[in-house]
């Protein structure tokens, strides 16, 4: 039997660069000194996966290079060898050479093979170097035994047993039902009997076995086991045992309908690659080619994710069919029937968004990794230390919106790292630590998502910026500004402060790019920046394209719609409760805190239909971190509503997010909570449109 | 008949730096908009309002999925409110220049078309501070009417919608 292996190379490919990206990280994290078994482990067992998967693919190349970087690592492991910064840089550097001669692979482009000789040689070197130190050097055997003991896949899941005695194995006393019995004692079992040798009633012999039965036996039992059970019936059954290994969790599904760009973009780089390559193979097409290979052409989702979604098509046809059987012979007496069934249909259709959408859903860590390896880099060439925190990494964004955003982030990083942290020297001379901080978090506000860039550096300087604008010309000498409005100069094109063009950051290109990036994802971009102390890039992006969940409310007479991620609870107010300051603030008591309540049609300057905050409800809302509660009249409906922006043709409301269309065709608008708060605390927000107006 | 060739005398009588323009109107007087502007006419629906913007901005209208606010010209121009009924008229257009918005205005009723050659167009008086004539291009006679030319550019500049 021959198997196209070919087709399995996508698989590999996939995996080793995921392999590549732990060992990364793995290597990062790896403290000097003593070796912590557990990192090094991961580390191997990534080497391990790469080495064997290239060795089946016959790349031997990879596997070659792979086995020297294992053995090095092995003596790791062992404690036969210290974990110091410049072994880690090598295995960095191998790591990267490695990456390189697969995709050189992948796409059948040249490798650069001096340099993987160099890198080759010096972990030679390194190993060679420190072997005679060693007192017992690292055996073929003992890696291979290890690696088949640490490799994940080797992992015994279960087995698949299909079970057919013979007619006469009563006749022989063996009992089919005390066997079973004896296998579900081993682990969780399933079976499926099959009656299909049953014959009729009135052939039917007593005394002879007719069944026959598929099990499914899930839990790491070891084949003996098994095996022993069916050792007396071995000649009187026709049995076959299949060992379940370790089900990869994630399967990989084309997304080909969700994400139309996703065929094409593949088809030409392979195209491109071949043509690249029988025109000019030059070690500069490998790079080129592999710098214009798409960021993901396909992505990872948990089976339970498709098996959700294959559930909810499942239902989706049977509500057609039920639909479709009353639309053939209606009567007016089925109309209850045609409501249910819509009814229906809305409910297949919502949760089939949903589950479509959640797969577009990717944890932000995917543009958070090649952070750790960026700093590392970083930090080593512009001699600062740096230390790198990431928190929120868990937190979901929409796959569109990340790819979009890498490019962006990693240029505030830089930009962070190169002008915001100072040397140790000066860090020191200024009483601060002189390891600089630079912080990655990520979370869910409302609809969005945040993400800041926090460094503990030396801040913007505002002297700085400001003579430098200037001298570019983009304001004038005697232009007043406060810190914040300098703070925005940077984003203004052609900006840069660098006094020497470093190739980290400093060319003037950036910005103004990055900010211009952002808003064409209908984000935002703010720096807080304090001489000193640091600098603070928040980032604030939409969740999702533009669908959102949404509770209509009433308010004198006119329906918004409150987004209802960022309502926290609704409540019925006794005017006893509520507490007041200087007679006009108005707080209520929230468990242990004073909410101020908005009454919303007062900022919105509408004729109120009550001003009884008892005939009303209380929406306790949360933006920005802080709790509101708004007084509205009632509480309509919840449905989902696709977000409409306000902008296209007229401009940005303040208090108003954007609008929506509702199902009879009219207009609703979205309310914007932080946007609500500005408002509250300066009404006056509310007329800077139309001051202008009367200005000009 | 004599429709007919007034109709006939319409379409020949086309020289290549007429203008066409569609005059509506608000009370007695009659305004007019260049035609290639006008995206579509149609009858007043309600609208939703818009919280913290002036009067003359009615609300925001679904015109086919996109989101298009809506200005009473009438309380634009101060001119006395008269209630919306179906027949009640919305002048969709395409304004700015550059970037392309598409607003409504709330016309008493569509009047006519017209071909009016440039040196037609008389300059609009100047009433000093008394009367803002700042949307105003420029006058037209038809027989023994007056028509006003919008600039609906600067009329319906984003800042000007309040």
């Amino acid at each position: 039997m021959s198997i196209d292996i070919s087709q399995f190379h996508d698989v590999f490919f996939e995996e080793s660069f995921e392999g590549l990206d732990a060992m990364e990280s793995g290597l990062l994290n790896l403290a000097e000194g003593a070796a912590d078994v557990e990192a090094i482990n991961t580390i191997f067992r990534a080497a391990h996966s790469i080495k064997g998967g290239a060795g089946t693919f016959g790349f031997m190349a990879v596997s070659e290079f792979t086995h020297v970087m294992e053995t090095l690592l092995d003596e790791m492991r062992n404690g036969q060898r210290e974990v110091t910064s410049d072994s880690t840089n090598l295995l960095l550097e191998a790591v990267d050479v490695l990456r390189e001669m697969l995709s050189a692979v992948q796409q059948k482009t040249d490798t650069d093979e001096e340099r993987i000789a160099e890198v080759n040689q010096r972990l030679e070197a390194m190993l060679a170097g420190e072997k005679a130190e060693v007192a017992d050097s690292a055996d073929e055997s003992t890696i291979n035994a290890a690696a088949v003991e640490a490799s994940p896949e080797q992992k015994i899941a279960g087995w698949e047993i299909k079970f057919h005695p013979h007619k006469h194995l009563f006749q022989t006393g063996n009992d089919p039902v005390r066997m079973l019995r004896e296998l579900a004692s081993l682990g969780d079992l399933t079976s499926r009997v099959s009656d299909d040798g049953l014959p009729d009633f009135a052939d039917l012999e007593p005394e002879d076995s007719y069944l026959s039965w598929q099990l499914t036996l899930k839990g790491n039992v070891p084949k003996e086991e098994v095996v022993e059970i069916f050792e007396w019936v071995d000649d009187d059954c026709d049995l076959s045992i299949e060992v379940i290994l370790q089900e990869p969790t994630k399967v990989e599904i084309a997304v080909a309908q969700l994400d139309e760009n996703i065929a094409e973009p593949v088809a030409e780089v392979q195209q491109e690659s071949k043509s690249e390559q029988v025109a000019a193979p030059v070690k500069a097409v490998a790079k080129k080619a592999a710098t214009s290979a798409p960021a993901a052409t396909s992505i990872r989702v948990g089976t339970d994710k498709v098996d959700s979604l294959i559930n909810l098509v499942g239902e989706l046809v049977i509500t057609q069919s039920m639909l479709s059987q009353i639309g053939d012979n209606f009567v007016p007496g089925m109309l209850p029937q045609l409501i249910d069934g819509l009814a229906q249909l809305e409910r297949n259709s919502r949760e089939m968004q949903e589950a479509i959408m959640r797969i577009r859903m990717l944890p932000i860590s995917f543009a958070f990794n090649r952070f750790p390896r960026l700093v590392h880099d970083l930090s080593d060439k512009s001699g600062k230390k740096v230390e790198l925190k990431l928190t929120g990494e868990q937190t979901e964004l929409d796959k569109t919106v990340m790819e979009k955003i890498g490019d962006p982030l990693v240029h505030l990083v830089r930009n962070s790292l190169d002008h915001g942290l100072e040397t140790p020297e000066v860090r020191l001379a200024a009483g601060k630590d002189e390891t600089g901080t630079i912080q990655l978090n990520a979370y869910h506000q409302g609809g969005n998502i945040i993400i800041e860039i926090v460094d503990d550096g030396a801040g913007l300087n505002e002297e700085k910026i400001f003579s430098k604008a200037v001298e570019k010309g983009l304001v004038e000498a005697d232009a007043e500004l406060s810190p914040e409005k300098i703070h925005e100069l940077i984003f203004l094109p052609g900006f840069s402060t660098a006094d020497v063009v470093t190739d980290i950051s400093g060319r003037g290109v950036g910005m103004d790019v990055v900010r211009s990036n952002i808003t064409g994802l209908g984000g935002s971009v703010e720096i807080k920046s304090k001489r000193g102390e640091g600098s603070t890039f928040t980032i604030r992006l939409p969740l999702t394209l533009a669908i959102m969940d949404g509770q209509t409310i009433r308010v004198a007479n006119e329906n918004y719609i409150i987004p209802l991620i960022s309502i926290i609870e609704t409540l019925e107010v006794k005017e006893s409760d509520m507490k007041y300051v200087s007679a006009k603030g108005e707080l209520y008591p929230l468990r242990d805190e004073y909410v101020p309540v908005i009454r919303l049609y007062d900022i919105f300057n509408l004729t109120p239909t009550t001003t009884d905050l008892e005939e009303g409800l209380l929406v306790i809302v949360e933006g920005e971190g802080q709790k509101i509660g708004l007084f509205i009249d009632d509480l309509l409906g919840q449905q989902q509503v696709v977000i409409k922006s306000l902008e296209t043709n007229y401009r940005k409301v303040i208090g108003l997010s954007g609008a929506t269309i509702l199902g009879d065709g009219t207009v609703a608008l979205i309310l914007d909570v932080p946007g609500l708060m500005a408002l509250y605390r300066d009404p006056s927000l509310a007329k800077v449109i139309t001051n202008n107006e009367h200005a000009a | 008949m004599s429709e007919l060739q007034q109709s006939n005398d319409f379409l020949s009588d086309v020289d290549d730096r007429t203008e066409q323009y569609l005059t509506f109107l608000l009370g007695e007087e009659e305004y007019g908009v260049e035609i290639l502007r006008v995206q579509e006419i149609k009858g007043w629906e309600s609208v939703t309002h818009i919280p913290n913007t002036p009067d003359y901005l009615c609300g925001v209208l679904n015109l086919r999925g996109t989101i298009v606010p809506i200005v009473d010209l009438r309380l634009r121009f101060e001119m006395p409110a008269r209630e919306y009924t179906p027949t009640t008229v919305v002048v969709v257009l395409n304004v700015g220049e550059g970037v392309q918005r598409t607003v409504g205005i709330v016309v008493d009723g569509v009047s006519d078309a017209h071909n009016i050659l440039p040196e037609e167009i008389k300059p609009s008086p100047d009433f000093g501070t008394t009367i803002s004539t700042d949307f105003i291009s420029g006058l037209v006679s038809i027989g023994s009417d007056m028509m006003m030319i919008l600039n609906i550019d600067r009329l319906l500049r984003v800042e000007a919608l309040g």
